[in-house]
């Protein structure tokens, strides 16, 4: 018997929903079988069969979520219902007429076969008393109490399946945060406002929170309680600006050319400011009493509005692709956006994002850094203000941006600096595309 | 230190206690004219005399019985019981008189009596002559039970057993006797009722005694240049007082145990140690604790037999292979 245990599709993930069964208990499974589609807090992926056999059972439904390693589904490998695990070696230590006397119970119990456990059974707190035994060694069960692991989720490689320390230490090590990428701390639960008997005169409906909109509340409540956020807004002129993607847009009229928006001329214009301010292109990391995560690559988020709620695509490399280039890439991922159909790859490894308001009218805005990145540009609307030039006031279009930055590595005199460089390219546009 | 036999240990230990205090007698079967079946009152009749040193009729039940009131009366006899199989005959006054009469006269005489005697097979002397039956008086109240393992513990043992004003049973071993090792010049007396990691490891601890307590030794050191494994021995010494808190400390360290034993498996001083295990490191145990004793048969005349019968180093070597084998993480 072979489990299928829910894969890690992105590295934010930490459970996954079941969004599809494509093969119901009884059917053939072969190699490269499309099996499942999981639905991730970034995208809904097609996992496929990496071993033949028959489908015996399927233990998390369709829209049931399971965390990241527990099993969610079993195949039968022809190997009947007995445990993956070869049943323990026969007993020679002791020349006695009574072998059976030191065989373990757990070992007998293993090899004589396993009940097939109930599927309803399965995440209920309070195991049904039917349901199967985990066998793990007292060791195991008490490092397992002390730090909160759920057995049913590591796999046993003693004799019979039987959890043991390494198995559980296993566990553990892959709890620990990784050395390069910092985690939050696990927040307490925000408090709730308190549920009254008294009847809601709102007219409320509650709209369940889909997978996108659970990873919005928990990832940006989190970041808003634990990093010290605070912004810095300046306005930069863009009638040049302006000016220059009317004419690259004009003269690539004709061509296959992806047209170019203000927010590809800014990704473009952030990315030279962020390698001329590398300490912005950072990240804070809790190791070693805290240091600061300096990030060679300078890879952008781009904020993206769609269905099922905010999503944020990244662009790899930014500094090193040209503005049609980027423009192509921001329209392609926003396309596979909207129909969620964004793989791991493109929603991670960001290093600093773009949230832009500006299409709404929107002046200027905060916004709540992307964690474990260190800042957020929010992007106003371009805007017509008066101006004073040369003693005279005049009409210019003006774009106010604001970063958020994380004070606990970046100060307000290098968001400062990271500000002043994007406003000097933002300003003299020809500098954006050299 | 002078490195000696165990049998030599014994020999000059009970010299010493004879001149030193001269309450300490000897009683049993062969042990002047013929100096012991296995010479360890050897010269002990000619510097002594035949007041303190007393050839006894076989009757074990008799003389022991005697030594029991001659220590009751302020003597401290150390009686030889050929071999820990002829102890049987004598088990009534070991259980019913030596154990009890501290507690059972409130107190009014102590019983200050050591009854030497030695265990073990290997000698092709036959089922009934090569037993260890030790657990007989290990499991009575009121008696305790010391079984040393190497000559410097046989002294050490002894000197405390011989001043101890509690009946002792000390356990030599037929196979220890001509074992060598360095041996303390100093009196100093061992404390009954303590165990003695006797090599410190980290992978898996083995608890043993007498003999088996030296095999133990033999194949940690072995284990440790074949397969790397780091074995910790616990020498239990005594096995009644029994030293739980060693074994259980040793165990918590780590998380893993095998018992090896002369005797046999059920309800054997192996199901003692095991059952300590559980209760005292129950929450630190990553495998189940594995015992290696005798078969449970009669312990066979014919030399191939016999050897099959016994505990082997192999034995406990693969004992401990495969409890370790269940712990580690397997490809």
């Amino acid at each position: 018997m072979i489990d299928i245990l829910m894969p890690r599709l992105s590295d934010t993930m930490e459970e996954g929903a079941v969004a599809a069964w494509h093969k119901k208990p009884g059917d053939a499974v072969a190699l490269g079988d499309l099996l499942v589609e999981i639905e991730t807090d970034k995208a809904v992926m097609e996992y496929e069969a990496y071993e033949a056999g028959t489908l015996h059972e399927i233990l998390v439904p369709e829209g049931d979520q399971a965390v990241i390693g527990e099993v969610i589904a079993r195949i039968d490998d022809g190997g009947g219902t007995s445990a993956a695990s070869a049943p323990a070696p026969a007993e020679t230590t002791v020349p006695t007429a009574e072998p059976a006397s030191v065989a373990t119970p757990a070992d007998a119990a293993a090899a004589a076969g396993s009940p097939t456990p109930a599927p309803t059974a399965r995440r209920d707190p309070h195991p049904a008393p039917d349901r199967e035994r985990v066998f793990a060694t007292p060791l195991v069960r008490r490092l397992a109490r002390e730090h909160e692991i759920d057995l049913e989720r590591v796999a046993g490689t003693g004799p019979g399946g039987r959890i043991v320390r390494a198995d559980i230490e296993d566990a553990l090590a892959h709890r620990r945060p990784d050395a390069t990428e910092p985690v939050a701390p696990q927040s307490t639960p925000l408090p709730i406002p308190k549920t009254s008997s008294a009847p809601d005169l709102r007219g409320s409906t509650a709209v369940p929170f889909d997978k996108t909109r659970q990873v919005i509340s928990r990832r940006l409540a989190e970041s808003s309680s634990t990093t010290p956020h605070f912004s810095v807004t300046v306005a930069a002129d863009v009638e040049d600006l302006l000016a220059l993607r009317r004419h690259l847009n004009d003269l690539s009229a004709d061509s296959e050319r992806p047209k170019i928006s203000v927010n590809d001329l800014v990704v473009r214009a952030c990315a030279i400011a962020l390698r001329n301010t590398p300490g912005v292109n950072a990240s804070f990391s809790p190791n070693d009493r805290g240091s600061t995560l300096i990030h060679e690559r300078v890879n952008i988020g781009i904020a993206v509005a769609s269905d099922t709620g905010l999503i944020v695509p990244v662009i790899l490399d930014v500094d090193q692709k040209t503005v049609s280039q980027i423009a192509a890439e921001a329209k392609e991922l926003a396309t596979l956006a909207q129909e969620h159909r964004l793989s791991a790859a493109q929603l991670s490894g960001g290093t600093f994002t773009i949230s832009n308001l500006g299409m709404y009218g929107v002046e200027q805005f905060t916004a709540i850094i992307n964690p474990p990145e260190g800042a957020i540009l929010a992007v106003g609307s371009a805007l017509p203000e008066a101006v004073v030039r040369d003693g005279t006031v005049e009409a210019r279009h003006r774009m106010r941006v604001t970063l958020s930055a994380d004070h606990r590595i970046i100060d307000g005199a290098l968001a400062a600096q990271f500000l002043r460089a994007l406003k000097a390219l933002l300003e003299n546009p020809m500098t954006i595309l050299v | 230190m002078t490195v000696m036999t165990y049998r030599q240990a014994l020999n000059e230990t009970l010299r010493a206690e004879m001149l030193r205090d001269e309450d300490v007698i000897l009683l049993g079967e062969e042990i002047g004219v013929f100096e012991g079946s296995y010479k360890i009152t050897a010269g002990m009749l000619a510097e002594f005399g035949e007041k303190r040193v007393r050839d006894t009729p076989i009757a074990e039940e008799g003389f022991t019985g005697a030594a029991i009131g001659a220590a009751m009366l302020g003597l401290r006899p150390v009686v030889e019981i050929m071999t820990i199989n002829f102890s049987l005959l004598a088990l009534d006054q070991i259980v019913n008189h030596a154990a009890k009469i501290y507690g059972m006269f409130g107190g009014q005489a102590r019983v200050p009596l050591v009854i030497r005697t030695p265990g073990g097979g290997g000698q092709q002397l036959g089922a009934t002559h090569s037993q260890n039956i030790e657990l007989y008086c290990a499991f009575v109240p009121g008696m305790k039970v010391v079984a040393p393992s190497t000559p410097a513990d046989a002294k050490a043992l002894l000197l405390a057993a011989i001043r101890d004003d509690d009946p002792v049973l000390f356990l030599e071993n037929l196979a220890l006797y001509n074992s060598k090792g360095e041996v303390p010049d100093e009196d100093v007396p061992a404390e009954i009722g303590r165990a003695k990691v006797t090599r410190s490891g980290s992978d898996i601890t083995v608890v043993a005694y007498s003999r088996m307590a030296a095999v133990a030794g033999e194949v940690a050191e072995r284990l440790a240049e074949t397969d790397g494994i780091d074995v910790e021995v616990v020498d239990l010494r005594s096995l009644r007082p029994l030293d739980r808190d060693t074994v259980i400390a040793s165990v918590k360290k780590t998380h893993c145990a095998v018992v090896l034993e002369d005797d046999w498996l059920t309800y054997g001083i192996g199901a003692e140690i095991a059952a300590t295990i559980s209760d005292g490191a129950f929450d630190w145990l990553d495998a189940p604790v594995r015992r290696v004793a005798m078969a449970e048969v009669p312990l066979p005349y014919s030399k191939p037999l016999e050897t099959a019968a016994l505990p082997s180093a192999d034995d406990a070597a693969n004992a401990i292979r495969q409890t370790l084998a269940a712990v580690s993480r397997r490809a």
